[in-house]
């Protein structure tokens, strides 16, 4: 075909009038801009995520969040049941700070609570504290805080020196005054357990790994189904004797060993360049955070199955993301926050992984320590399998 | 009922009053249809009038709002699970996986349906296929003709008793097309019973029986002379200047009950053999030729298209 003969082809039909060279560029702008406009509205779900997924996670974060937490777990080890001791402890219980669970005897009662993270403090009053006292010995009273994470407390700590100056600033009168017009007439020792120095990466690090891993796990199972409607293999695979139960182990099978990688690779780089310890056995962690892993995917899984496309499955994920962030104890101490929000926390995964991982790593924890955690993972994963599997459609319908 | 205890083995397909909503909309309406072992079913109408709704509640992807009936003797309402395992659905769209190879898909497909040695009969399916030589290349590579083989390949892997092909033939060239028929016919002889759904009126002959479906109902089934024979068109193929406008005022004329362009020529025809003899020497003059011929199956198909659009508005 010759040039001419082209030209012709092209003006043979009449021609509909068109803009300028730059009011076309314009128009395209805008017919681009009008389609997306188009799609984007027609994805109902999306656009209810649009307004939705603010609001509820600043509300959500906006409420729940507090870096000063009061009403702290708290074991007392009372070795002596004298007035001056529970005048002490009443003392401490008034800063708020401390929320008085457990009064216990022995040791070894006090080091369990505190290891099973039931605990993050135990106050020591040892056995003859009011008589040294008195006597003016300078008897120690000993807090034993949970250093794992630093900041949750650094407050607690702070406000309970001076708590029990004036506590016994009221009770000793008398014949006892001279002792309180003297700097502390006790020792008050502060043992940061199992973060000594309060390092800040002893308790991020560990963190990470439950973050990381939360974030990947879900993408990769998130979009599993989706994809396979999208493409429009899903037909196909309906139309077989497959069933949803094998589909879905199927599908978050392969992740688990991706997911062991990452495991692997980020507890090597923790050890080796954070110089974070694992104080606990290996052969606790490893196997909890597999669990962890399953249970992530088991969630991005559901998520593919409710959702409806690949932006939507996106969305969810990060709508999921978010609060295991924030409100897991991650990065806000996670007594810090209102009941109802620990209330929330605890049905994410990442809360019970990062009381596993830092217990683990820091603390040396085993199993025992660790079931109630651990069976809550494990809770999790199957809830959210059955959601999946009766969520999972097998027709078209 | 009778038709419960018939022997499973002489009718693969026995539906009736199959009925599916979506929406409010009928898409399919109150479908009956019976489909010997062995023989291959052509399955026609135009885009939307239900001939993938009708395959999908047959393959148990869809449950029908109303109507019952079997597949190979099982419950198409309760028996889905077993009917997955003996029916082989190839879908309109591509839907194997594009980023596995060919010979990865068909051991998959081997996989999900049990089969003893996945390998080996990838394998034996390859070389039926012709596809050894490309069985390690990516299935979303292929051509549309290649795509399509595999598709085939991969229904009949499983080794089923009834197919179930939805538009197989969309997209692909006439050579890949013939081959496709010979091996449906092939496939056919070795006792598979097929559905085929098809837009092309060379396929549709070369099937055994045939059913047209035009807005979800049902409105012929039988063979293909019979389908001809019945529909008693009287039919005139005209030839000469200026077709289009005469196609448009037969349109219009009393006793015509159909006009298609065949490339060149005008097809028309009537049900009342004396209004259309009446067209035919009315209309017949020194630009058009007028010639009565035999009504093609298209001829049937375009009548009864535009009789019920007619009556529907």
């Amino acid at each position: 075909m010759n040039e001419a003969s082209v030209r012709r082809d092209i003006q043979r039909d009449i021609q509909p009038a068109r803009r300028g060279a730059l009011a076309q560029s314009w128009q395209r702008l805008v017919a681009m801009f009008v389609k997306e406009f188009i799609q984007l509205r027609r994805d109902r779900p999306t656009l209810g995520m649009i307004v939705g997924i603010p609001l509820i996670q600043l509300l959500l974060f906006g409420y729940a969040i507090n870096t000063d937490p009061k009403h702290l777990p708290t074991a007392v080890l009372v070795s002596d049941d004298s007035p001056l001791a529970r005048a002490l402890v009443g003392a401490l219980r008034a800063t708020d700070y401390f929320h008085v669970k457990y009064v216990v005897q022995g040791e070894q009662r006090a080091d369990q609570l505190i290891r099973s993270n039931e605990v993050q403090f135990v106050i020591q009053i040892p056995p003859d504290f009011s008589r040294r006292l008195v006597r003016g010995e300078r008897p120690s009273l000993l807090i034993v805080a949970d250093a794992t994470d630093p900041t949750a407390t650094a407050g607690a700590i702070a406000a309970a020196s001076g708590a029990v100056i004036q506590a016994l600033d009221r009770e000793l009168t008398g014949a006892l005054a001279t002792l309180a017009q003297n700097s502390p007439p006790f020792d008050l020792q502060v043992h940061r357990r199992y973060n000594p120095a309060g390092e800040a990466r002893r308790n991020i690090v560990p963190g990470l790994i439950g973050t990381i891993l939360t974030m990947t796990m879900l993408i990769y199972t998130a979009l599993s189904v989706t994809r396979e409607i999208e493409r429009g293999t899903m037909e196909a695979l309906l139309a077989m004797p497959v069933k949803p139960v094998e589909i879905m182990l199927g599908k978050i099978t392969p992740y688990v060993v991706v997911g062991g990688v990452q495991m692997a690779t980020i507890l090597i780089v923790a050890t080796f360049l954070f110089r974070v310890p694992i104080v606990g056995s290996l052969f606790v962690l490893v196997p909890l955070t597999l669990l962890f892993i399953v249970a992530n995917l088991s969630m991005g899984y559901t998520l593919s199955t409710v959702a409806a496309n690949q932006l939507q499955a996106i969305q969810m994920t990060f709508f999921f993301f978010l609060p295991s962030m924030l409100l897991s104890g991650f990065l806000f101490p996670f007594y810090g926050m209102p009941v109802w929000a620990q209330y929330l926390g605890e049905g994410l995964p990442l809360t019970h992984y990062l009381r596993i991982v830092r217990s683990v790593m820091l603390k040396g924890s085993g199993y025992g320590d660790l079931a109630a955690d651990a069976g809550a993972l494990a809770l999790f994963t199957l809830v959210a399998m059955s959601v999946a599997v009766m969520r999972f459609r097998q027709t078209l319908d | 009922m009778s038709d419960l205890v018939r022997p499973a083995t002489d009718i693969a397909i026995d539906v009736s009053g199959l009925t599916k909503i979506f929406a409010g909309k009928k898409v399919v309406d109150n479908l009956s249809l019976r489909v010997k072992r062995g023989h291959i079913q052509g399955f026609l109408g135009p885009n939307g009038s239900g001939k993938t709704t009708t395959i999908r509640m047959l393959c148990g992807l869809l449950t029908p709002d109303a109507g019952e009936g079997r597949c190979l003797g099982l419950d198409i309402r309760t028996q889905q699970e077993e009917i997955k395992r003996h029916v082989g659905y190839m879908t309109q769209g591509f839907s194997l996986y594009r980023d596995l190879t060919i010979r990865e898909n068909l051991e998959f497909v081997a996989r999900i349906y049990g089969l003893v040695a996945p390998e080996d009969a990838a394998q034996a399916a390859l070389e039926r296929l012709g596809l050894t030589a490309r069985a390690d290349q990516l299935a979303g590579e292929l051509s549309g003709g290649w795509k399509q083989r595999l598709a085939l390949g991969a229904c009949i892997l499983p080794a089923p008793s009834l197919l179930l092909l939805d538009e197989p033939t969309a997209g692909v060239d006439p050579k890949a097309r013939r081959d496709f028929w010979d091996e449906i016919h092939h496939l056919a002889n070795e006792g598979l019973t097929v559905l085929v759904s098809t837009h092309y009126m060379d396929e549709a002959e070369r099937c055994h029986e045939i059913a047209y479906i035009l807005d979800g109902k049902l409105l012929v089934s039988g063979t293909i002379e019979d389908t001809i024979r019945n529909a008693r068109l009287t039919t005139y193929v005209v030839k000469g200047e200026g077709l289009d406008a005469l196609a448009a005022e037969l349109n219009r004329a009393p006793g015509v009950d159909m006009v298609a362009p065949f490339g060149a020529a005008l097809h028309v025809g009537g049900r009342d053999r004396q209004a259309m003899e009446a067209v035919a020497a009315r209309y017949a003059d020194r630009a058009h030729r007028w010639m009565q011929d035999e009504p093609t199956l298209e001829d049937v198909f375009i009548e009864l298209m535009t009789r019920n659009h007619r009556s529907g508005q």
